[in-house]
């Protein structure tokens, strides 16, 4: 794709200087170039109408977020190019490109660069069609439209709660599914404003029936538990999760006139606001959702319910047993190459896969000592040191304030990632970008164990505009019968801010060992690729 | 479905025999509702829209005919059983253990309360308990009793309830009366959880969520009787005992069935091994939460029974098992009810001074020159002028004739109080007369003591 990219790249900057010499004479050209432009784009449009595209438009999408960065990476007038190869685009993209050419109208310079392009690159790619390009030029389609039209990108609702129409539109989906509203709590810090804050001690659950008729009780018992934090980590969430979908498939029937592929994705709707009122959803259900939900609409119509039944609850054992079970076993063979006799490894927080290698590698009689890193106020790490304690590994405890002091001791940092975002950030428990940077401050190698279900196709750079705020009573604390932040509430310029993620920059992050090996932080969009070529 | 209520309505109220002598408890009123339409009332407020309730013959007639409970929108599934017959609470739910299709919520029919019913649920549902209960902060009651002598306690045994740090995890629980020498706890039990808060001023509200595996469980087990007295002592203690800890064990089970013949352990075992399927286990060893810390076991110290309370400490909740209870609860019901206190269809002269916090029924006539305050007068009742009803409970079909002077009473249903009778603390029982002019103190009546008042005021005292 990146290949692809840069030569059309070099095609159009010839392209454009030509357009910029010849002026006003290529109005006339540009304008039969859009005409023809238009019809090609019509019959492309008919053509892939009678394809069924398995991805759905928002995996375009959010190609097109994906392939943006990439774009950015390369010359800004490379930018235009990309967009100019509709190849045979699938309707989302035909659809992008109709509005592309009536934007084009504010950017008349553009255009004809554009029109130019268009054709050349739709007779390259009509030449070079495979696999590789079919996804990677409708990505390219989408990012440049949202370069002039940044109206075409829809922010997910989650990060959108200070805008009182988002919200409004928010209640009234909630309301037409029967699931209640959680209402936010507390004074937020103004940078967050914009994300949700609820408190534990006012369930979802308070405005629910009892027993729950509406959501399946297996679900509402899940998000209880997100909720209350009594089931918490990545992993532990997605199989939880998957868990449950079981439950729901076991006791699902079939209305009447109703196609279970159709109708069993509509119930899982609801369920799926109910989760995400409780706690927002991580990247790694998201994708456990994506795909239980194509399985579930590629099953085809003649299938009996039974036999559909079996089908999926295989498919949901097989996705666990496959991405969680194993690729924790194939993270841990790849790292235990990594870790060598007389090593100190640091690890911060509870991450079950971290866990999971050092046990095997204690087991593997390999001779390390580990120190966890703990901060409040979730003091994650009391369990990760319970768990390695138990094994028998010799373990050292401090807090995350004392990180610089026990660094140079160090001689490797293995962390865990919550995602795995496209741009090769690594998103996990606030406080792991710190240990980045100061580990990269004290050269000490940071590897990041994650399996390739948690990649996750959004960009962030920064930990503002998208996290989870936690509740702020969690940051209260009662010392010798004293709490000082009790009447929090009644400070008017007072407000407690409860982060759960950060991002942290690739740079800081030497190797990620994931399941199909021991890759750098940057191949994450190669996976994402090929992956979804796979699927 | 996820939960079905079960409504225990089959109690003889032995505690309150005065009242209960003709008028079964579930249908004492209460607020001038039967005493059962409270727990219902919660339970349809809450969502519920189906309840068994295991009653009487006599209980489901009066059921019929009462026109309160047909305010009640949810489906009753009435399920008789025999009156005489010493049928517990257990044996109860093993006679429907037919009709119980998932876990169950039992309900005493005595409890009257405002709980947020979800704070219950949720422990049961969050923690995967089998057994979630609620109890309270016992209130003292600050009524005088009628026929009571004095402040005298009617020694109950009081409940030794022990719980965990967080207040929720319920690790002993054990009644005054199966202690003799002291109170003793495992050493397992300490090991496990080294600070336990022992309380003894709970009252149990007797709000039960039970897993299906104890239903099915005491389908087995058909020596325990009662839930209260055997069915949750045996489960508090069998959370930490040796055989929940390795279930995996394939030979202590063996020796388990070995040891004992009859079929009990392998019901236990049913119990304990409660469905924690392998997908349950994966994501509960990949979760980082833990309910306890400092010591080396993982999350509930791997035991897969779990017993939960919730203890309110504030909030109303009453048993209406005793007097004292019974006048507490009447007292407020009106705090309870959403319904006007005054009933529309009453007909209520203008120059009564009703207190705001008395509850009048339907169909009641009160006259001129009266004075209602704190009381609770029933349905069709008839009060006739310059009464002063202070403090009582007045049940249905009562008529007082004029110049009554009554104080803390309890006047149970179709009585006559005759013509400026002065009463104070007493219990008058169904269908008595007591004669004009007569004055008594601290009394009660029943059929069996046919004690007429004489015009000269004699202050008598008794039972």
């Amino acid at each position: 794709m990146a290949e692809s990219g840069v030569t059309d790249g070099l095609c159009n900057t010839d392209d454009i200087e030509r357009s910029k010499t010849e002026g006003k004479e290529l109005t006339k050209e540009e304008k039969q170039r859009l005409r023809k432009e238009k019809k090609q784009q019509k019959k492309n449009k008919e053509k892939n109408d009678e394809k069924t595209s398995h991805e759905g438009e928002k995996k375009k999408n959010k190609k097109k977020k994906e392939e943006q960065p990439a774009g950015s990476a390369s010359q800004p007038p490379a930018q235009p190019s990309p967009k100019a190869v509709p190849a045979p685009a699938p309707p989302p993209p035909a659809a992008a490109a109709v509005p592309v050419p009536a934007s084009e109208a504010p950017a008349p310079a553009d255009k004809p660069a554009k029109s130019k392009a268009d054709l050349k690159a739709e007779r390259a790619s009509k030449g070079k069609k495979g696999d590789v390009g079919q996804p990677a030029p409708t990505g390219k389609l989408k990012a440049p439209p949202s370069e002039l039209q940044p109206v075409v990108k829809r922010l997910p609702e989650h990060v959108q709660v200070d805008n009182p129409e988002v919200v409004k539109k928010l209640a009234k989906k909630l309301e037409r599914q029967q699931i209640p509203l959680r209402s936010d709590y507390g004074y937020k810090v103004s940078l967050f404003s914009h994300l949700h804050q609820y408190s534990r001690k006012a369930p979802l659950t308070q405005q629910l029936g009892i027993p729950s008729t509406v959501i399946h009780p297996a679900i509402v018992r899940l998000g209880l538990q997100y909720s209350q934090g009594i089931v918490a980590g990545s992993n532990a969430r997605s199989v939880a999760l998957l868990h449950a979908f079981q439950q729901v498939i076991r006791d699902y029937t079939t209305p009447p006139n109703e196609e279970l592929s159709r109708d069993l994705v509509n119930k899982l709707k609801p369920y799926i606001s109910f989760l995400n009122q409780c706690r927002p959803l991580s990247a790694s259900m998201g994708n456990a959702i994506k795909y239980i939900k194509k399985e579930i609409s590629n099953i085809p119509s003649q299938c009996k319910e039974e036999e559909a039944k079996i089908k999926l609850l295989n498919c949901i054992e097989r996705y666990i047993n496959e991405k969680i079970v194993l690729a924790a076993k194939a993270i841990a063979k790849y790292s235990i190459e990594k870790i060598s006799d007389g090593d100190v490894i640091l690890v911060y927080g509870c991450s079950s896969l971290v866990n999971h290698i050092l046990c095997e590698a204690f087991e593997k009689k390999r001779k390390f000592r580990v120190i966890v890193v703990d901060s409040r106020p979730r003091l994650e790490g009391r369990e990760a040191l319970r768990r390695l304690v138990q094994k028998g590994i010799s373990c050292t405890y401090v807090l995350i304030s004392a990180v610089s002091y026990i660094l140079p001791e160090v001689s490797k940092v293995f962390l865990g990632a919550h995602a795995l975002l496209a741009n090769g950030y690594v998103m996990s428990r606030v406080g792991t970008s710190q240990i980045a940077l100061v580990a990269k401050a004290f050269n000490v190698p940071v590897l990041v164990c994650c399996e390739t279900y948690k990649f996750c196709e959004r960009v962030q750079t920064d930990s503002f505009v998208s996290n989870e705020l936690d509740d702020p009573d969690d940051l209260i604390v009662t010392r010798k019968g004293k709490t000082q932040l009790e009447h929090w509430q009644k400070v008017p310029s007072l407000g407690l801010l409860n982060l759960v993620y950060d991002v942290t920059p690739p740079d800081f992050v030497d190797l990620v060992i994931t399941d199909l090996g021991m890759i750098p932080c940057t191949s994450v969009p190669v996976v994402l690729r090929v992956k979804n070529v796979d699927q | 479905m996820e939960l079905q209520a079960v409504l225990m309505a089959a109690g003889g109220g032995s505690r309150m025999p005065d009242l209960t002598y003709n008028t079964p408890k579930p249908m004492l009123p209460v607020g001038n509702k039967p005493l059962m339409w409270h727990p219902l009332n919660l339970l349809e407020r809450v969502g519920f829209e189906e309840v068994i309730v295991i009653t009487t013959k006599e209980v489901q007639k009066m059921m019929s005919t009462d026109p309160k409970m047909k305010d009640v929108k949810m489906k009753l599934d009435v399920v008789c059983i025999q009156e005489d017959g010493d049928m517990g609470t257990a044996d109860a739910l093993r006679h429907i253990q037919q009709k119980i299709k998932t876990d169950v919520l039992v309900v005493s029919c005595d409890l009257i309360t405002d709980v947020a019913l979800h704070e219950v649920v949720d422990l049961f549902r969050a923690h995967n308990a089998t057994l979630a209960m609620l109890m309270s902060k016992a209130h003292d009651f600050t009524e005088t009793v009628p026929g009571q002598k004095g402040k005298k306690k009617t020694g109950e045994q009081r409940d030794f309830v022990g719980v965990d740090q967080s207040g929720k995890r319920l690790l002993f629980m054990a009644n005054e009366a199966d202690l003799e020498d002291g109170l003793s706890i495992r050493k397992s039990i300490m090991r496990k959880h080294p600070r336990m808060h022992i309380k003894t001023g709970l009252v149990d509200a007797h709000l039960y969520c039970l897993k299906k595996a104890v239903v099915d469980f005491l389908a087995d087990n058909k020596s325990i009787s009662s839930i209260r007295g055997e069915l949750l002592p045996y489960l508090v203690r069998k959370q930490f005992s040796k055989t929940t800890n390795c279930p995996k064990s394939k030979d202590d089970a063996d020796d388990q069935t070995q040891k004992t013949a009859d079929g009990s352990t392998n019901s236990t075992e049913l119990l304990i091994c409660s469905r924690d399927e392998p997908l349950l286990q994966l994501a509960q060893e990949r979760s980082c939460w833990n309910d306890h810390r400092g010591d080396m076991s993982e999350a509930y110290h791997g035991g897969k029974l779990r017993c939960y309370v919730h203890i309110m400490d504030q909030g109303l909740c009453y048993r209406v098992n005793t007097l004292a209870a019974y006048i507490e609860a009447n007292r407020l019901a009106s705090k309870l009810l959403e319904e006007p206190a005054v009933h529309p269809s009453a007909v209520i002269s203008e120059r009564c001074q009703m207190g705001p916090d008395s509850i009048i029924g339907a169909q009641c006539q009160v006259a001129d020159k009266t004075s209602i305050k704190r009381s609770t007068i029933g349905n069709s009742t008839t009060v006739k002028e310059k009464v002063k009803v202070t403090n009582s409970i007045i049940m249905h079909g009562v008529t007082i004739e004029e110049g009554c002077n009554i104080h803390g009473c309890v006047i149970c249903s179709n009585a006559v109080i005759g013509r400026g009778a002065d009463l104070k603390y007493c219990l008058v029982g169904n269908g008595q007369q007591i004669e004009a002019e007569g004055e008594a103190h601290s009394f009660h009546t029943s059929t069996f003591n046919m004690l007429s008042l004489f015009s000269p005021p004699t202050v008598t005292r008794g039972t």
